[in-house]
């Protein structure tokens, strides 16, 4: 059994790190004949913001979506809040507390930036579908308290002026907001970014940043994000995994990280001076 | 100038959440309803009736039921026909099998019959999208109409294979029969357009709209934040049959009084009602609204037109009402996917600043 209580740690800038939220143990997922993620083991601890980082291929988007329910593992347990998972639906992952945003944005693009961020509170709504149509009592009051939650994160991400706007006309790096948006608003236990940062330029990076770290400190919420700019990874993050070809290589700090010879060959390079 | 939000401010979510969050709609709306209630059951006659108001009320229950479904759930969906012959054999074996009860609870209980078989219709839908779920729907629609066709428990082993609507009542007013006045037709309608329209507009706007927009735009992020797609597109499939099937209902008992399934109820009903959403606007209930009142004003229109002013075939204006809502079905497809509704949209955005330019 793991011990919730149990030996956390205290961060660089002076953050308690709590017990371990989720284990990973001994994952292993193939396709086929192709092994995309070989008998890897982490945790990830109440609080911290964890990393996975490794070149293209090594299987950090497959790890994540395991992590979601979306990819169900050949060999491996996964251990949430203490216990075992079974084999769940990616629906009923997200009813656990897991939400995550997507490489490529999974936005609905029919949908308002508003309508968009209450969709994520999809798994916290309870009024019935008779109470819905008439649109009294339970399903009103509902609409209205959700709708102050939303509110909020809206503010949280100065994205007020877009409330109403289609997301399909915003730009990209607004896409990307809303998107984390809509995972903050199912209030979940871990919070997962497959590369939230991929394709924005510098100030929409230094943007997502703060938010990254603001979500973490304001809400206390975990996140496991994926990203390639190595300096956003090593400012942010408390603990990285280093995968490769499938296979953990380093797991550290990202001090840690930085010195370990296998991760330099592997993926930071040589240094050439 | 005429169309203004300026100093309408909300100031609370509740406001703010409106079917019309404008002043100016609200009062639109409700001058449509009282002209709807208070005046035209007045005047109509059985013209009016028979030829635009009653077909165009039954087709918009239709026509928003398929909206749920396609436009908001993404559903495709070619088997409108036969969930509306559903709906009206059922409507016909309530009410010859209990005629001691209100025909209303008959036509709702064929609603609810309806609801059942496009479930069980709708679970295709979790394994094939798009194109192949427009097949197998498409197989229920030959599937029911054959099914009528061929069992004569369906139309109570009459000679001519027809069904026959008995007369009802409503408060003592005959809605059904040959009986009935036009005003009692058009009024039965409009109560259910009315109660149902409302009903359709809270659904789609609510947590479960949300679930079925979401399942439409992206499922696999539908589900990964929690959306249960099971759940969402069989409450799609059952509340759009529903719709559909009272839309049959009425259709048989109230407006034709009698129908042969294979020639009221084919697949040109489908691609009828189809085509009334895909030119209203997928994804709006104002849409279907405005679809089947295009779909059931053209023939009249280009009949009083070409035929009565002048002078042309009937089979001519026939020919030429297909050639322009083919047309006009590819010109919305390639230029407005989302049909009147959105340029009403548009007309409404233009108003809004005019005359300035920005």
């Amino acid at each position: 059994m793991l011990d919730q209580s149990a030996d956390g740690y205290v961060t660089e800038d002076g953050r308690q790190i709590g017990g371990v939220l989720m284990e990973m143990r001994n994952i292993t997922l193939k396709f086929g004949g192709v092994t995309a993620i070989e008998n890897i083991s982490f945790d990830i601890r109440e609080g911290e913001i964890r990393a996975i980082i490794g070149p293209n291929g090594a299987g950090k988007s497959s790890m994540l979506n395991v992590i979601s329910g979306f990819y169900v593992p050949s060999e491996g347990e996964v251990w949430f809040r203490g216990a075992r998972r079974p084999q769940l639906k990616p629906y009923q992952v997200a009813r656990q507390g897991i939400a995550r945003t997507f490489q490529n944005i999974a936005l609905f693009h029919g949908m308002s930036t508003l309508d968009n961020i209450m969709t994520g509170r999809m798994t916290l709504m309870k009024s019935s579908i008779g109470a819905q149509a008439i649109w009294k009592g339970a399903a009103e009051r509902e609409e209205t308290e959700h709708r102050e939650a939303v509110e909020k994160i809206i503010d949280f991400l100065e994205i007020q002026a877009i409330r109403k706007t289609p997301v399909g006309r915003l730009p990209y790096g607004l896409q990307k907001r809303v998107e984390l948006g809509r995972a903050l608003a199912a209030e979940p236990k871990l919070l997962l970014l497959d590369e939230p940062m991929a394709g924005m330029n510098v100030e929409e990076k230094e943007d997502m940043s703060r938010f990254i770290l603001d979500v973490n400190d304001e809400f206390g919420t975990t996140i496991a994000l994926i990203e390639h700019d190595m300096g956003v990874v090593m400012d942010l993050s408390d603990r990285v995994v280093v995968m490769d070809y499938g296979k953990k290589i380093g797991d550290g700090t990202p001090d840690e990280v930085r010195g370990n010879q296998a991760v330099i060959d592997a993926y930071l390079g040589v240094s050439h001076d | 100038m005429f169309y203004r939000e300026a100093g309408d401010f909300k100031t609370s979510y509740a406001d703010d959440n409106q079917t019309f969050p404008i002043r100016f709609d609200r009062v639109r709306y409700y001058v449509v309803l009282a002209v709807a209630f208070g005046i035209i059951p007045f005047i109509i006659n059985d013209y009016w009736a028979n030829a635009v108001f009653v077909p165009f009320l039954i087709y918009a229950i239709a026509a928003i039921g398929l909206n749920i479904l396609t436009g908001y759930c993404g559903q495709v969906s070619l088997g409108t026909g036969g969930f509306m012959a559903v709906g009206a054999y059922a409507c016909y074996k309530l009410m010859t099998g209990f005629p001691e009860i209100s025909i209303v609870l008959h036509i709702l209980g064929a609603g609810f019959v309806t609801a059942g078989v496009g479930v069980l219709f709708g679970l295709p839908s979790l394994r094939i999208k798009g194109f192949y779920l427009a097949v197998a729907t498409l197989a229920a629609q030959f599937f029911l109409v054959w099914l009528f066709n061929k069992v004569p428990w369906f139309y109570n082993n009459s000679a001519s294979g027809q069904i026959s609507a008995p007369e009802r009542t409503v408060f003592g007013v005959p809605v059904t029969g040959a009986n009935t006045d036009a005003w009692a037709k058009y009024l039965i309608c409009l109560v259910f357009v009315v109660v149902l329209a409302w009903l359709a507009r809270n659904l789609t706007r609510g947590t479960l709209g949300r679930s079925w927009m979401a399942i439409r735009d992206m499922d696999i992020a539908a589900e990964i934040i929690g959306v249960n797609p099971l759940r969402a597109k069989l409450t799609a499939f059952a509340i759009s049959s529903f719709f559909v099937g009272i839309a049959g209902a009425l259709f048989f008992s109230v407006y034709l009084g009698a129908v042969e399934v294979g020639e009221v109820f084919g697949i040109n009903k489908s691609f009828l009602v189809l085509f009334m959403i895909i030119l209203g606007g997928l994804g709006s209930i104002f849409g279907s609204f405005a679809g089947a009142a295009f779909l059931v004003l053209l023939p009249v229109l280009l009949k009083n037109i070409l035929v009565g002013q002048l002078g042309w075939a009937t089979d001519l204006a026939a020919h030429i009402e297909l050639i322009i809502v083919g047309g006009l079905i590819m010109v919305f497809l390639i230029i407005e996917p989302h049909g009147l509704a959105q340029l009403w949209r548009i007309a409404k955005e233009k108003l809004r600043l005019w005359p300035f330019p920005h």
